[in-house]
């Protein structure tokens, strides 16, 4: 419950907070709160130095580019929830951020958080791989962007560098014809997945012309299943499809045995959480939900 | 470690207190200021029992740093009382038998308190999604989702006149 001492800065610019961290070795980013500081109450994670990045304007807010959506890293759980931009351009962000802990902890967790713990539990890497998003990252020496889809490397580790911050999430508007699940399997409201799969596909006439199919929280990472991909693009799904794809997935899983359940089970369960994504994805596609 | 004047309006009143910057809030309010009501009943963020209402959204104190709180407005549950005697929320909690040990109650009640203003009129599902944040071993949430129902219906009729 009682974390290690350190120093409390709150810059209220992006300029400040990488001085900061330049000046401080061991700072750690305090956005949301809600991983960091649990980890500091149960000294998991020790910090010299707390950089609060909650009065930072400059990384707030959702705003519509056309044929993206620019997300700020500080942007609440909540505040995904409850906007008509991202309800009407993005869907499987509200959707699946409904999913993610409860009403007090959406209030400050932040989905740049969640994405830079890089913790394989968190729901929003899968989110964020599916919709082909990218990560803006600011250092001192400038801004650079990362593909989501590259930048989990494992547990805890991303590509984010030293002094660097992530900034901002460009997320791709939904296309016409297209559908999108996020079907998570959990033991109670607010749990971490025991397995999740995100799925995004479009539609040209019948078959299906894209699909992305990403999983939570059975590796080390979030995990794109390409081989599922590949089948199933280009093809008119149907049900042996998807069973094909859904094998496919399982044969990348490589989760780890937790009170969440062993190997094979969540193994078994990333598989269903695939058909089911798949299918209501296909639904909603086809105009049918 | 050297400490940070933080102040803050608490259930009305302006209030600075010497914080050091590990402190969590919900000490910060229970030790310091002696306001009592809001509980610790795990170092994990789960249970809820320390929900505070910070600038009009419902926050769990025991993961946010009293430092953080400098310049909001706060209330906790012995803010929800008025001249005009108690409030819908905990009349609520009150006539349907909403608490026993009343160890999560203050955190209930200040959850019940925000989240009939997201949601006004909401249905028994949306109440018990609402309420995913905070525990409870003695009531099995059934006459709780009641109380905030009674609430509900008692802030619609003070509304409408």
């Amino acid at each position: 419950m009682i974390p290690e001492q350190f120093e409390y800065f709150a810059p209220s610019t992006i300029d400040e907070v990488l001085k900061l961290m330049v000046e401080n070795d061991e700072a750690k980013i305090l956005a949301g709160g809600h991983s960091l500081l649990p980890m500091m109450k149960l000294r998991f994670a020790e910090a010299t130095h707390l950089i609060d990045i909650n009065g930072v304007e400059a990384l707030k807010g959702i705003s519509d580019k056309g044929d993206h959506i620019l997300i700020g890293a500080m942007t609440t759980e909540s505040e995904l929830i409850v906007s008509e931009l991202l309800q009407q351009k993005c869907p499987l962000i509200p959707e699946a951020a409904k999913l993610i802990a409860d009403p007090q902890v959406r209030n400050r967790g932040t989905i740049g958080g969640d994405i830079a713990h890089g913790d394989p539990g968190n729901d929003h890497p899968s989110i964020m791989m599916a919709l082909d998003a990218i990560f803006v990252l600011q250092s001192p020496d400038g801004e650079r962007t990362v593909p989501a889809n590259s930048f989990f490397l494992g547990t805890y580790w991303t590509e984010l560098g030293e002094n660097e911050i992530l900034k901002e999430i460009q997320v791709p508007v939904a296309k016409p014809n297209s559908g999108y699940a996020y079907t998570k399997l959990k033991r109670k409201t607010g749990d971490f997945a025991t397995a999740a799969t995100a799925v995004i596909l479009t539609l040209d006439g019948d078959t299906c012309s894209s699909i992305s199919i990403v999983m939570t929280n059975v590796g080390p990472t979030a995990l794109k299943a390409e081989e599922a991909e590949n089948l199933l693009a280009g093809k008119v799904i149907d049900e042996s499809l998807i069973e094909e794809a859904a094998e496919k997935a399982m044969s990348i899983c490589d989760p780890a045995e937790d009170l969440r359940g062993d190997v094979e089970y969540k193994t078994h369960m990333a598989g269903e959480m695939t058909r089911r994504a798949i299918r209501i994805a296909l639904q909603r596609a086809k105009g049918e939900i | 470690m050297k400490k940070t004047a933080v102040s803050f309006t608490l259930n009305n009143e302006q209030v600075d207190v010497l914080v050091e910057p590990r402190e969590l809030l919900i000490h910060t309010l229970r030790e310091k200021l002696s306001l009592t009501g809001s509980h610790i009943g795990c170092e994990t963020s789960h249970c809820g029992a320390c929900t505070v209402d910070m600038d009009g959204i419902s926050v769990k104190s025991c993961t946010i740093l009293a430092v953080q709180a400098n310049g909001s407005e706060l209330m906790t549950v012995e803010g929800l009382a008025s001249d005009d005697g108690l409030h819908a929320v905990q009349e609520g909690f009150m006539q349907e038998h909403g608490l026993q040990c009343g160890f999560c109650t203050p955190g209930m009640l200040m959850r019940s308190y925000r989240f009939l203003q997201e949601n006004p009129n909401p249905t028994e599902e949306e109440i018990r999604v609402g309420l995913s944040g905070n525990l409870c071993r003695c009531t099995g949430y059934q006459n709780i989702v009641k109380s905030v129902q009674y609430a509900a219906e008692k802030l619609q009729a003070k509304e409408e006149g």
